[in-house]
Order: C-alpha cells, then structure tokens, then sequence
C-alpha cells in the first residue's frame, strides 16, 4: 500500500454518554485512502453538519474515531513511534475553516511562521528563515513588510487565511487538508489562493482534500469528490459526472442551491418534499437519512439505508433510485475514483 | 449628481435612502486611512442594492457607517446620509440610537453570533421593542413576536428557545426578525449568510427577500460573493479602495462590466460551466493610508494610461443608468 493516509472502517459518534444520552453519529464507516502518488485532489462537501470537517479531524488525528481507524503509512495514528509522529506532523498539515480562531492574540503573526521553520529545521540561519517566510507569504499574495510583526487583530480574514496558507506551505508537506480554506476570502483572492493549492499539487506532488460547502470551488480544484451527508456517503466519484450531472436528489439539491453569476440563471425553487418523505419526517427510522427532505423518497427509503450503487465506471450514489445496479461496499471508494493524471515532478521536490 | 436608474420594477418608488459624498476616515499614528472616500449613491424604496468588493475596500465600514456605528479611531469625516430627507450624521447618539431600527436596522455579518446564548429568543426580540418605547400588554408582545417570527419563515415555539438550540441558519432569520421587528426603511445586511451552507443560503437570503417585499424597504447587501449578488439584488456598486468602481445594474455589471475591475473580478469568478483556470486579479489593493495620487486601480490595471496616474477618476454617469469611476470613457477636462 503507498497510501499515505488511509482511513479504515472510520466512524464517530459524539454523547450517548452518562450525561448526553443523545447519540450523534457524525460520521459512519468511512474507508478511503490517500496516495500521494501520483498526486491527487480530493474534494469533501456536504452541508454543516454533515461530518466533512469531523472527517478532516479524524484524519489528522485530533479526535479519536469511535470505531475503525486512520492509518498513517500503515500505521495506526494511535500507534505511531514518536518518530514516526514528527514525520506526519511534517507530511499532513492543515488548513482550518476559521482563520480568526487559530491565532493567539498576544503574539506577531510571525509566530506561526516561526514555530514551524524551527521545529522543524528548515532554516539554516536567521536570515535565511526570514527570507523563506518572506518568499512564502509573497507567494500567497502577501507583502512581507505589511504582514509580518503585526497582530492578528491588525490583520483582515482574508491576510489571516493566506498567512495559514503560507504556513502549510513552507513545511512542503506531502498531504495537506484543508477546511473550507476560503469560504472567508473574497472572490478574487479565491481564485489566487485555490490556484496556489493547485500549483503546490503539480509543482511539489502535494495532494490535497479540499473540505468544502461550496460546489463551485471544490468543481474548479478537484479531480473527485465525496458528497456526504449526516456523515453517509451519498455520492461519490468523478467530480465532472458528479456536479455535472447529479444523480442523487440530495447532490441535486446542492447543486440547485448554488448561486451562478448570472442574473438569467435564477434560482430554481426547491423541489417539494414527497408525500411519502412527510412520513419519513414524522417519526424517526432506519433508513435513508436523506429521506425527509428528499423529493422522491419512497416506503423503501424508511426501511433501511441505502446502500452504494455504482451507476457508471467513476461514480456510485447511495439512493434506491439506483436500485438493481451493482452495489458497492463501503471500503471501495477508491474503485470509483478516477485515476490522477501522473505529473512529472522537478527532482527538486523530492 | 443626481443617480436616476430606469424604473424597472413597479415596487422601486422614491429614493429613501441617499448617501452624499461619504467619507470616513481611521485615524491611526501613522495617519489617517481613508477606508471610505467620497462614496455617492441613491436607493429607492422597495430596491435592492448589493455592495461586492475586496477585504478592506470600505463596503462593512459604510454599513457601519450608514448606522452610525463608527468606533474611535475611526471617524465619519464628512457628506450626508439621508433616510426619508433627515440627515442621520445630524442627530446626537441618543437620537440616532431612536432611530436605529424603526428607521435602519442591520443584520451584521455573524449576526446569529450576537445573539446572547443565555437569553431567550423572544426577550431578546422584546428587548429591543422596549427600548424604543413601544408599550404593549404581554399579550400583544407575544402575538406580534410569533407573526415577526412568522414572517421569517420560524415556529412560535422558537420564542422560548436558547439560540444554542437553533441552527445557524434558524439564528440568522432570528436575526432578520429582529432587524425587521420595528419595520424600518433600510435593512443592512452584511454578507448575512457567510456562514451558511448554500442550501441554508438560499432559504435564508428568500426569507430576507419576503420580508423586504413585506415590508417595502430598501436593502442594501454587503459581500463579496457575485453569484449571491446576481441572484438577490438588482443594482449592484462595486467597490475599490474606499471608492465606487461602478454603479449599475447587475445585468449590466454581468454582461458588460465597463472598469476595469470590474471586468477582471467577473472573470475571476468561478463557475459550473467551465472549468480550469484560476485567474485571479493580478497585484494587491493599494494601501489607504498613503493612497498614491491618480486612479487607486492603476497599478494594477491592464488599460492604465498617462492620465490615470496624475487624475483620481470621479463616478460618472456614462450610460443611462450605469456609473463608472474609469478614465477610459470620459474626456480629458
């Protein structure tokens, strides 16, 4: 296996405990891999609540899975030697959501910039850090001299998010999770700083999950995707069938809600809800988690929860819409991702 | 200047809302950075306005500043901002504080973030009606909360819920309810669904729609996301450095924006039609503290010429209609 982060079985379920007797399962059996060989870009939407950044956190290891586990080069996160864990804290870094909540507010930005520059050795000199940090902050669009020995608080949403870019990318890791990187930039930084994520994935062979509400980017960036929703797989495969032509109503949903620029394109109402999704939102069941929002919910949907079915080569939804096509287990993902294309890499990068 | 758009829509009547030469200033030791600088424009009753541009080109400060919400070092300079003729840079803090809400009210960016976790949705609805002297029996306070929270699309049970027991986008209609509680005029709303997933997006930004029909106020939507922009407003000003680009209607700015910026952030945008290219807009915007002489675009504008580093472009009407703050389509005075 050459997968450098693979989750197994994966699930997370939060209270049912003493206190919180409710149970909320934020993730269900969840198995992918990620190799960085070629290079790949992963894309993870769903709406809140749907268990995409709770996967992100599985993945890095910040929370423990309630069941199944995350393998990092074939070893379980849990078990890694000490060694082995400063090589992943190096290989898997991260961007997250919020660019306000991760800085602490006594210190310079610099700050961030530095830890990692000296944790992990990449500088020889003072001078030699200073003059990597600067080149990483001008690559994600930043001038050094109005970024550095300043205060998060001096700083707007959008610097704050490229100086984490900057941060991820200055340790050149292989693999680099990122949390709705700009759903707090503007449109024309978006562009800039998915296009820097999409150059480091050529340029350096990084991949990438891209964790996202927004369709449109996660469109743009990525080569696959994972549509999920209250932590099920709905559907998944190749990203140009997925947006491009949604089969299920759940990725139609989202895919309807987009707004496009353009004023002729409106907004097309949601679709009513079935008479027999009413029934499924009356009461709780086992079924489809989708059910009670779904336009064409039907009995089955209530009964049990649908399985993956793979509709074509490079894509599966988990919808009895689908029925009689061939099922997918839940550890086969990776059959219906298509392959990316092998990037030849500058030997530098290696 | 006087803006006149076509009347396109029989629900957009007299200007209700004019904002004249704005200009604020925040007053740092290094000196003053002018975040808005002469910023001009009209809105009719029933019209919804969107305000797009970059982190720092000035669109939350003229929300803040259209509400008088202005914190020190930052300090209202000078122009007019008229609700109804009465001009609100005028009034004392008490009677601006009056009129916050019946007349302008706001839905801040992370509103559902402002609510008080340990209060009740409807105190904190009744909170506000109190304060601005309405005097009712409990009994008519709870119906007129239940029909405000009606018209945000929300239960009458919400009312005696913890906001920890909504969702965000339960919280932002909480929010839309209480800026509508006093049916004002203008309602602000600052990029209102940021937070939100696009599903929640478009039930909210429908909610904020019904209740503006409702109503008949005016909107003005603060972001910077042009699909929401296309999809919820009909004229929409596009800001830079402190500045209007442009100011016209969204088709317009769609089909054929005339600055160059303008031009530039619609073809960075990204879209489900084609796929690819990341063209972002070249260059960063211009520092405000020491803002060069000139066009504030011109460093990083393709079509710069000499007369854009000597001349800062006004907002001139160059179409019917469609304001523009570019050299490119006026004669040298």
């Amino acid at each position: 296996m050459n997968a450098i982060l693979e989750a197994k079985g994966v699930g997370k379920t939060f209270g049912g405990g003493l206190f919180d007797k409710v149970k909320t399962v934020a993730l269900r059996d969840f198995s992918l891999g990620i190799e960085n060989e070629p290079p790949s870009i992963l894309a993870v939407v769903g709406e809140s609540g749907s268990g995409k950044t709770t996967l992100a956190r599985l993945l890095l290891g910040l929370v423990s899975p309630s069941s199944g586990e995350v393998l990092y080069r074939g070893t379980s996160l849990t078990k890694l030697s000490s060694a082995q864990r400063k090589q992943f804290l190096r290989d898997v870094q991260v961007i997250f959501q919020d660019p306000y909540e991760v800085y602490n507010p006594f210190y310079y930005v610099d700050h961030v910039l530095e830890t990692p520059v000296q944790k992990f050795g990449l500088a020889t000199s003072k001078a030699d850090a200073r003059s990597k940090i600067e080149e990483t902050l001008r690559a994600v669009g930043l001038r050094p001299d109005e970024t550095l020995g300043r205060y998060p608080h001096q700083l707007s949403g959008g610097q704050r998010q490229r100086i984490m870019v900057a941060r991820a990318l200055l340790i050149r890791p292989r693999l680099i999770i990122a949390d709705e990187p700009v759903s707090m930039v503007d449109a024309s930084l978006r562009a800039t700083i998915l296009g820097s994520l999409r150059e480091l994935n050529r340029a350096f062979g990084i991949s990438l999950i891209y964790i996202t509400h927004d369709l449109t980017t996660a469109y743009q960036i990525s080569e696959n995707i994972v549509v999920l929703y209250r932590g099920s797989v709905a559907e998944v495969g190749d990203v140009e069938k997925v947006v491009g032509n949604p089969m299920h109503p759940y990725t139609r949903l989202l895919v309807g809600s987009v707004p496009l620029p353009d004023p002729d394109k409106a907004w097309l109402p949601e679709p009513p809800p079935s008479e027999e999704s009413k029934r499924a939102g009356a009461g709780a069941h086992d079924g489809c988690a989708f059910a009670a929002r779904c336009p064409d919910a039907m009995a089955i949907c209530r009964e049990a929860r649908p399985p993956l079915y793979q509709i074509d080569e490079f894509r599966a939804a988990a919808c009895y819409l689908y029925m009689g096509k061939p099922e997918l287990s839940h550890d086969e993902l990776g059959k219906v991702m298509v392959p990316p294309e092998p990037v030849a890499l500058p030997v530098s990068a290696r | 200047m006087a803006i006149q758009i076509p009347p396109d829509t029989t629900r957009v009547q007299a200007d209700v809302l004019s904002v004249r030469d704005l200009r604020v200033y925040y007053h740092t030791p290094r000196g003053a950075v002018r975040a808005v600088d002469g910023v001009t424009f009209d809105i009719k009753a029933g019209e919804r306005m969107g305000l797009v541009g970059e982190s720092g080109s000035g669109k939350t400060t003229i929300a803040l500043a259209l509400m008088q919400l202005i914190r020190p070092p930052g300090r209202i300079e000078g122009g007019e901002v008229l609700v109804d003729g009465l001009d609100l840079l005028k009034l004392n803090a008490e009677q601006m504080r009056q009129r916050r809400l019946a007349l302008i009210a706001m839905v801040a960016q992370g509103a559902m973030n402002s609510l008080n976790p340990v209060i009740r949705v409807r105190d904190q609805i009744v909170d506000a009606l109190k304060d601005h002297g309405l005097k009712q029996t409990k009994a008519e306070l709870a119906g007129r909360i239940s029909s405000l929270l009606q018209r945000v699309g929300l239960g009458p049970q919400v009312a005696d819920m913890f906001p920890h027991e909504l969702s965000g986008g339960m919280k932002q209609r909480v929010c839309i309810a209480i800026a509508i509680s006093m049916s004002p005029k203008v309602i602000i709303a600052d990029e209102p669904t940021s937070a939100l997933d696009v599903v929640v997006q478009r039930q909210v930004m429908e909610t904020l729609r019904n209740v503006q029909l409702d109503l008949g106020a005016a909107i003005i939507l603060v972001g910077h996301d042009m699909g929401l922009m296309a999809q919820a407003v009909d004229r929409l000003g596009v800001m830079y450095a402190g500045t209007l680009a442009e100011l016209c209607s969204v088709r317009h700015i769609f089909e054929e924006p005339l600055h160059p910026y303008s031009q530039l952030l619609i073809a960075s945008l990204p879209s489900l039609d084609k796929k690819g290219v990341f063209q972002g807009i070249p260059g960063l915007p211009p520092s405000l503290l020491n803002k060069p002489k000139g066009c504030p675009f011109r460093p990083r504008c393709p079509q710069a010429f000499a007369r854009c580093e000597t001349e800062e472009p006004k907002l001139t009407e160059v179409k019917p209609g469609r304001f523009v703050s570019c050299h490119l389509y006026t004669e040298a005075s």
